[in-house]
């Protein structure tokens, strides 16, 4: 008869102690992030005078981002670059990932992993400045390329914005891809692709009937990890770019601290959250399905 | 060794992947004040040239007072969080734990500005106290995805045998649990230290144009004149943050050992 009080209580006091454990890192997250974001989304439907928010009610924010030529074209930049970052990305991370699980023996991979991640934690501003000095004009792929007799004129990469942007960012978040799609190549049944070979398929369709599909889950994770933070990049399109192509995070930064227009910029920065949550959502809906797919 | 094409396209793939760390001490030893081929001669110029700028002397000292601190507060505020979501279930777990978590997958620049224009309006002078504060932040989720990992593979029976014996919570975490996640703890410091001290964007809106590592080389790569003096100094930081995950690395793994898991491999 006591057992479902003492129960309960237990249960109770678990979850207090959880509580008060954790609340000292909840706490932090609340003031400093949860309040601040609120601050914004309340902002961004606020009308900005000189500088300052006024409490006045409006969507004109909305409004302005949506219909003005400027911000439109900056948006449709940001998310071009940032798809096809993420599409050069995972195309060119899913061989390795693949060549990683199924052609390193077990006790190497370890190793494989370490030197694909070591880079990412070189410092990011001295890799995208490389990036600039690598591809700038006389820099470092036209001298090599020119001392080889293989080119005749600077190729100049750099002053193609969007391509080089691409470029960098492709490769600051290679080991981002190549992670989730390791992570699902690994949990493939290696049974299966042997079932496969002795029903009569060849390697390329078993490759595309098993592993592919089996691996989706973690594509659709490198996809969502490289998209992400690419829509918000700010340092890529200042230093190759020289400014030249500014993306959102350049337009959310340029609106609160030079125009000091607080309640467009959070306007603009409440965008790129719901760009980012309606992609993620997409991309998990889509991920449920291969999930479902596979029973 | 099957697959020699996929072979060829992983070590390709390497190259590319280490293309700048290579060029770079290629280019910190080079006798020329343009990063262009062919390679001019051995110089340890701009190296001297480093050495004497004393504003990078203060921006390092500043960059390493914010590392310092926000790996820390990050640990710390890990610990917390990773020993409550292993341990415990309480109510709200999921929204909290998620809202803990999420700075990792939210561009970093509305972290940063959504800070800024609450500090801006709420009347707190911008310093170095309020970088360390964004970078906390930021660090936070790293810290707990390593710690959770240690905290997960312990024995839950190591500590009922604790409480057994006598000892209070209190001892038996500080007794049993802190020395078979230390190797954790160690490895979420070191990684929070080498974000902190490499991150650019809060470093730079929350910051009150004092002098920060990053910020500095942000601005000197601007000026081709001090190109290579840079480089120098982007060699000395690489062979840092090799050393320094190579440390975690190897601390991350003996804690695994440590507690009996298996190694699965990577950081993330």
């Amino acid at each position: 008869m006591n057992q479902n009080g003492i129960l309960a209580r237990i249960r109770r006091s678990e979850g207090a102690s959880g509580l008060t454990i954790v609340s000292p890192t909840a706490v932090y997250a609340i003031l400093l992030l949860a309040a601040p974001l609120a601050t914004v989304l309340l902002f961004s439907v606020l009308t900005s005078e000189n500088g300052h928010i006024v409490w006045a009610f409006s969507l004109e924010n909305y409004q302005t981002v949506f219909s003005h030529p400027v911000y439109r074209a900056i948006m449709a930049r940001s998310l071009t670059v940032s798809t096809l970052v993420t599409l050069a990305t995972v195309v060119l991370a899913y061989p390795l990932a693949y060549y990683i699980s199924f052609h390193v023996s077990a006790s190497r991979k370890s190793l494989w992993l370490f030197l694909v991640t070591l880079p990412f934690w070189t410092s990011y501003i001295i890799r995208v400045s490389l990036w600039r000095v690598i591809l700038g004009y006389n820099g470092v792929i036209d001298s090599a390329l020119m001392d080889m007799g293989l080119i005749g004129e600077p190729l100049n990469i750099l002053s193609n914005g969007v391509t080089s942007i691409v470029i960098t960012l492709a490769h600051a978040y290679a080991p981002f891809a190549i992670l989730p799609i390791f992570v699902s190549l690994e949990k493939v049944d290696r049974a299966l692709l042997e079932a496969g070979q002795d029903l009569g398929e060849s390697k390329l369709r078993t490759f595309w009937r098993v592993t592919l599909p089996l691996s989706m889950p973690g594509v659709i994770a490198a996809v969502l990890i490289v998209f992400i933070p690419t829509v918000g990049d700010y340092v890529t399109p200042e230093l190759i770019g020289g400014g030249k192509v500014p993306m959102i995070a350049n337009m959310i930064e340029s609106q609160l601290l030079k125009q000091r227009d607080q309640a467009l910029g959070s306007a603009l920065s409440v965008t790129v959250m719901a760009i980012v949550a309606v992609v993620s959502i997409l991309f998990l809906l889509l991920n449920r399905r291969f999930i479902g797919g596979q029973k | 060794m099957k697959a020699p094409s996929l072979r060829i396209y992983a070590i390709a793939y390497l190259i590319f992947l280490y293309a700048p760390i290579i060029l770079l001490p290629m280019f910190a030893f080079n006798d020329s004040k343009v990063v262009q081929f062919p390679l001019k001669g051995f110089t340890l110029e701009w190296f001297q040239q480093m050495s004497n700028d004393a504003q990078l002397g203060i921006a390092v000292k500043n960059s390493l007072i914010i590392a310092l601190s926000s790996s820390t507060l990050a640990t710390t505020l890990g610990i917390f969080a990773a020993r409550a979501s292993t341990r415990f279930s309480f109510p709200a777990k999921g929204s909290i734990m998620g809202l803990i978590m999420l700075p990792m997958v939210l561009p970093e620049i509305i972290v940063a500005m959504s800070l800024l224009i609450v500090l801006l309006s709420i009347g707190v002078k911008l310093s170095l106290f309020t970088i360390i504060l964004g970078h906390v932040l930021i660090c936070t989720p790293f810290a707990v995805a390593i710690l959770s990992s240690a905290f997960q593979s312990l024995d839950k029976s190591l500590e009922e045998a604790a409480y057994d014996l006598g000892e209070t919570p209190l001892s038996t975490f500080r007794l049993i649990i802190l020395p078979l996640v230390l190797p954790g703890i160690i490895s979420a410091f070191l990684i929070c230290f080498t974000i902190s001290i490499d991150e650019f964007i809060i470093a730079n809106f929350l910051g009150s144009g004092e002098a920060v590592l990053s910020v500095y080389i942000f601005g000197q790569f601007r000026f081709p004149a001090k190109v290579p003096s840079m480089l120098a100094l982007g060699t000395i930081l690489v062979l840092l943050s090799i050393c320094l995950l190579t440390i975690a690395e190897y601390f991350r793994r003996r804690g695994i050992a440590k507690t009996g898991g298996k190694d699965t491999g990577g950081f993330l």
